[in-house]
């Protein structure tokens, strides 16, 4: 049995609660928020053990791990002090932002030798595990490009009242959306070499970004164009789709499905043939123990927990390897400050748009708009 | 209960396989009378209790149905609550209480009941769940709701924490207040039934994923079949066909091979695959009568 700390019960810190509360090697020893309504409904409702206050919790709940669900901007701060008492940590995405206190963090807990893990829980997601998969067997050559997109419901109107309307707090589409596109790219790729044109983009929001789009110039030659929205009702729910296209074939990949085009050339996995294949998320996804919000979110805790409880440091999604997530992120922030390349020179000439075509038959006793 | 209860899944693009066929089904079925195209040849093929979340579309479906009397009079509704879409939509753009504010019928509740401490008491708690269930019920008046089910979303999260007697006064509420029973959705059936034990709820109704893949069948298909042999309540079956992963028969098959199972929810966009669930289903399940 580990003794785990959960702070931050927010949406995914509920969750995250419910899913270590149900693990069967775990304790959860104490759970921490600023809301004391939260807190004294779970507390005379569940029996857990509440506190307001991160530090005493760290004192008194003889924890193994902490599992830190607060809005990024708190992150180096309640990790640092879960390393100073020697404690494993999960924390949520995106990790911090600041790079640098990122790499600092991750520099300090491999030297302690101690677990941790950010909640990209895409990694989990089975039918991005086999785009991994394929890549790694070079199943569609040498890739060329990618497309990497992420659209959701997020701000859909001008006024927010949470943290995740200030970019400062770790709010915004790029923190909050565009971080789980740029993790997958730098777990296939490794960290880009460079980004390019980038554009944080405002729909509704005062005081971040509600769109995302850049070139990601990935170790290799190839580009990935990045496009992201958290402003898109037309989706129930986040979507990340990646596209990929190599000397060999195409590759398109959903939380649901991977569907692979595999050229005359490829060299075919084992499973696959020539053409089109297809594989569902029916086939692709290993059962968990306790169900709550998807597979992968329990996967990812299980994953974190077996490697507490067997002391492995190595593992998916580590700080070092969330740090370079970071790093790209920061990357596009820097990148779309700077001013796009101007048409036509300094001084672009005015054209004048061209009059729409003559209607010709019936056509031309229509009202003209 | 009915063999068959119609699911509503496939009307708001809901589909475990593919995105690109669940957006499909929700351009082909953003016209209503698309929907009760559907609805109708089920009622007509005599599937005709529907099984359905709290969604703003059902409360135009119930209008429907009850400005019809005849139809109202033979149907039947089996609401699923909450639509947990507009619970975590809200709760990105207000936070927590921000959005159980926003579903309150009565705004005042929630501040009077802070008013005084800063903190929620036990009994202030009860009354929230029964106002949140009030509120998702108000679409159905009028309407026959003899089961009244709780979402997995819900259910789940609830099992997780631990907190098991929301469990029992959403079951005394809907006993009291609708002369109804109690349902719940879950992915976790083992896990659940102990808890539901545990606070008292007997003989439940309890819905969840059972078919022959193990897909969202926490705790293994051999648990699944021990507790539906061993354990006291009233089985629903849900994701039978796995999204589409098995094919029919040989789906329904396995699950009606199974003991006790007492009812199957399934969904379908065309009179054809209603038709022959139900075909399928009378046959394996003759002897029943």
């Amino acid at each position: 049995m580990i003794r785990v700390g959960i702070v931050g019960l927010g949406k995914m810190g509920l969750s995250h609660l419910a899913m270590f509360n149900a693990h069967p090697d775990v304790t959860v020893a104490g759970v921490c928020d600023t809301s004391s309504y939260v807190l004294s409904v779970l507390g005379k409702n569940t029996g857990l053990t509440t506190y307001t206050d991160y530090d005493t919790m760290l004192e008194k709940a003889k924890l193994d791990a902490v599992v830190i669900c607060t809005p990024s901007v708190m992150h180096g701060a309640q990790v640092s002090a879960a390393l100073d008492r020697g404690l494993h940590v999960f924390c949520e995405k995106p990790f911090c932002l600041d790079p640098a206190e990122s790499d600092a963090l991750a520099q300090r807990a491999e030297k302690l030798g101690l677990v941790t893990q950010v909640g990209y829980h895409y990694r989990f997601v089975g039918a991005f595990e086999e785009v991994r998969r394929l890549l790694d067997a070079g199943a569609i050559g040498t890739v060329t490009h990618v497309l990497a997109e992420a659209y959701g419901p997020v701000v859909l109107k001008p006024k927010g009242g949470t943290w995740r309307s200030q970019r400062t707090e770790g709010g915004g589409c790029l923190y909050d959306y565009a971080a789980h596109p740029l993790n997958l790219l730098t777990w296939y790729f490794g960290v880009p070499t460079g980004v390019s044109g980038s554009v944080l983009g405002r729909v509704f929001s005062q005081e971040t970004d509600d769109e995302v789009t850049s070139t990601l110039h990935l170790p290799g030659g190839a580009t990935a164009s990045l496009s992201v929205s958290w402003s898109d009702d037309s989706q129930r729910k986040m979507t990340t789709k990646l596209t990929l296209w190599g000397t060999h074939g195409r590759i398109f990949v959903d939380r649901q499905e991977v569907q692979v085009y595999l050229r005359d050339t490829a060299e075919v996995p084992p499973g696959y043939e020539q053409g089109w294949n297809v594989r569902y998320t029916t086939d692709l996804t290993e059962p968990v123990w306790f169900y709550v919000r998807g597979e992968e979110y329990s996967s990812q805790v299980d994953a974190f927990v077996q490697r507490v409880v067997t002391g492995t440091t190595k593992g998916e999604n580590t700080f070092r390897s969330a740090a370079d997530t970071d790093l790209v992120i920061a990357a596009i922030v820097a990148d779309a400050e700077k001013a796009p390349t101007p048409v036509g020179g300094a001084h672009p000439a005015v054209r004048k748009a061209p009059a729409p075509p003559a209607r010709t038959g019936l056509r031309r006793l229509l009202p003209q708009r | 209960m009915d063999q068959l209860l119609f699911g509503d899944n496939q009307f708001f693009g809901v589909n475990h396989m593919s995105e690109e066929k669940a957006r499909a089904q929700e351009i082909k079925f953003q016209d209503l009378s698309a929907i009760m195209g559907v609805l109708d040849a089920a009622f007509d093929e005599g599937v005709t209790t529907f099984m359905c979340t709290t969604h703003d579309r059902v409360a135009q479906i119930a209008d429907l149905v009850r400005a019809d009397p005849a139809r109202a009079a033979a149907s039947t509704f089996y609401p699923c609550m909450p639509y947990a879409h507009k619970y975590a939509n809200a709760m990105a753009e207000d936070g927590m209480l921000g959005a159980v504010r926003r579903f309150l019928p009565d705004e005042g509740f929630l501040d009077s009941a802070m008013r005084g401490g800063r903190a929620l008491a036990r009994k202030d708690v009860e009354s929230l769940i029964t106002l949140l269930v009030d509120a998702e019920m108000t679409m159905f008046r009028g309407l026959s709701t003899p089961v009244i089910f709780l979402q997995n979303v819900v259910v789940d999260l609830l099992l997780g924490l631990g907190f098991d007697d929301a469990f029992a006064i959403f079951a005394n509420h809907v006993r009291k207040r609708y002369d109804a029973e109690p349902g719940f959705i879950t992915m976790n059936l083992p896990m659940l039934l102990d808890a539901l034990e545990r606070v008292g709820v007997q003989n439940p109704i309890v819905c969840s994923s059972i078919n022959k893949l193990g897909f969202r069948m926490s705790g293994g298909i051999a648990e699944y079949e021990r507790v539906l042999k061993e354990k006291t309540f009233r089985p629903v079956a849900m994701s039978v066909l796995a999204s589409g992963a098995i094919p029919p028969r040989e789906a329904l098959e396995w699950v009606c091979g199974l003991p006790n199972v007492e009812s199957i929810v399934f969904g379908a966009s065309s009179r054809a695959n209603i038709r022959s669930t139900r075909q399928i289903v009378d046959e394996l399940w003759a002897d029943r009568g």
